[in-house]
């Protein structure tokens, strides 16, 4: 088989996984409305399936501070942060994250992959081990295989197997670098922060936490699970997206360890990319304003999310552990959940789909992230179309 | 670690591997794990992490690069447990 054959032998298989040319992975939207609302084909839809946890991606601030940018700067650096790419707003930025966690260093990436690749890499490489959880975002493994590091797997949120896994290693602890995320994106669960602190105390290691689902989300102020647990001085470094919570594109890392500085010489993913345009920085500083400045919005977000949790729970849905924005309804075959796909876009409502391998446990997803800007009726709908699929689908 | 654990590791591999493919599917030291058996990457990380428990070793994922049949697989798995 040729390379090309390769390719169109996983066309065929993805083919079959769904046929008549259904186009629930990359489908278009023609127009958006607003946060909640946008155009797919000639239907005006609710977005239930973005990561606009907070509904900022039209605040008047980001907007403002955006168009400003873009008629001082430019519409992109067209450099690295090596060489010409590092402008006032970037280093200002990163001041800003490394105040808001606060640490002593933050450095910006060009997108939160880049963030995680940039990260893992620099810290780790050959002879070290990284240690990660089995659900792992696909950008955490990326960065492993980068590091070129041993590469070991525990069951997710399993702390008992973590443990075994961790006590196998023996000395290499030493040089092995755990790593979590505050908010699973599959099924929307947290880390258990406190059980892994623990561990990493015990076996000397060094923790990352990945704080991209939980950033604004998390927390009184928004930073994540850290805050929430009150565990910020006890991770070593965290890194995030811009592309959630605050709407735009990029990525970070913070930390209190002086060496966080040297990744900018080391670490191919933040060198060997231009920085992020001045109208995404500028944007990306006014959420962050928004996200700290107080919790109106995270409150409205847990209002939407328990909502529409307690109700998709009540009508008889199998759903991730744990209420928050990222409400997954766990279905047992591809077919059914392809159809509850396709019955809640043909009522004008867009989600995820997620099919096996991406899935855990050879389940098939369908996946809500619910956002600020719902409203109370939205929810409502939603929860009632849910409902009747169920009856139809699921007889 | 002798040859005979050798076999005994081909054996507790097959025999799993049995339980994760097709009843039809002949399985041999030759075949190819993806191609022939149909694991797929999770399937194979999940098998992986049974793997350390049984043998109660660590096997670095990133080592699979190079596993493409049953027996590398085993062969794999010999040379982690027996320098540890």
């Amino acid at each position: 088989m040729n390379l090309l054959e390769k390719l169109d032998a996983a066309a065929a298989a993805r083919k079959a996984l769904l046929p008549n040319g259904v186009g629930a992975f990359g489908i278009p939207i023609e127009e958006v409305y607003s946060a909640t609302e946008a155009r797919i084909g000639h239907r005006r839809v609710l977005l239930l399936g973005t990561n606009n946890y907070l509904g900022l991606t039209f605040a008047p601030e980001c907007l403002e501070a955006a168009h400003e940018a873009i008629d001082e700067e430019g519409t992109g650096t067209t450099g690295s942060r090596m060489a010409n790419g590092s402008y006032f707003g970037h280093r200002a930025l990163e001041k800003e994250f490394a105040d808001f966690y606060q640490c002593s260093s933050g450095m910006v990436f060009t997108t939160g992959y880049q963030a995680n690749l940039g990260t893992i890499s620099g810290l780790v490489g050959r002879g070290d081990t990284v240690l990660i959880d089995g659900d792992s975002h696909a950008s955490i493994y990326d960065g492993c295989i980068l590091s070129g590091a041993d590469i070991i797997r525990f069951k997710h949120n399993d702390m008992v197997d973590m443990e075994k896994r961790l006590c196998r290693l023996g000395e290499r602890t030493q040089t092995t670098l755990i790593i979590a995320e505050g908010i699973y994106s599959m099924l929307g669960d947290q880390a258990p922060l406190a059980e892994i602190v623990k561990l990493k105390n015990k076996y000397n290691c060094t923790l990352l936490l990945d704080e991209a689902h939980s950033l604004g989300v998390l927390g009184e102020t928004g930073q994540g699970l850290v805050e929430k647990t009150g565990l910020l001085k006890e991770v070593d470094f965290i890194t995030g997206t811009f592309s959630k919570s605050l709407c735009s594109i990029g990525g970070f890392c913070v930390s209190n360890h002086s060496q966080l500085e040297q990744l900018r010489y080391v670490s191919h993913p933040y060198i060997f990319t231009a920085s992020p345009s001045p109208a995404t920085i500028a944007s990306t500083r006014a959420a962050l304003k928004l996200l700290s400045g107080g919790t109106e919005l995270r409150d409205q977000l847990w209002k939407n999310s328990n909502q529409l949790y307690t109700k998709l729970e009540e009508t008889g849905y199998t759903l991730g552990p744990e209420p928050g924005p990222v409400i997954a309804a766990i279905v047992d075959n591809p077919q059914q959940a392809l159809a509850l796909w396709q019955g809640l876009l043909d009522h004008d409502i867009y989600v995820n789909l997620i099919l096996p391998p991406a899935a855990p446990e050879g389940k098939s997803l369908v996946r809500c992230s619910v956002n600020a800007a719902h409203t109370i009726e939205q929810m409502d709908y939603v929860g009632s179309i849910f409902a009747k699929l169920k009856q139809e689908i699921f007889k | 670690m002798t040859a005979s654990n050798y076999d005994e590791i081909m054996q507790l591999l097959c025999d799993r591997l049995g339980s994760l493919t097709a009843s039809d599917i002949q399985i041999t030291p030759e075949s190819n794990l993806i191609g022939q058996l149909s694991i797929d990457s999770i399937k194979l990380l999940n098998l992986i992490m049974e793997i350390e428990d049984t043998f109660d070793i660590s096997v670095p994922i990133n080592a699979l690069a190079d596993v493409q049949t049953v027996r590398d697989l085993v062969d794999l798995i010999y040379k982690i447990k027996s320098s540890s």
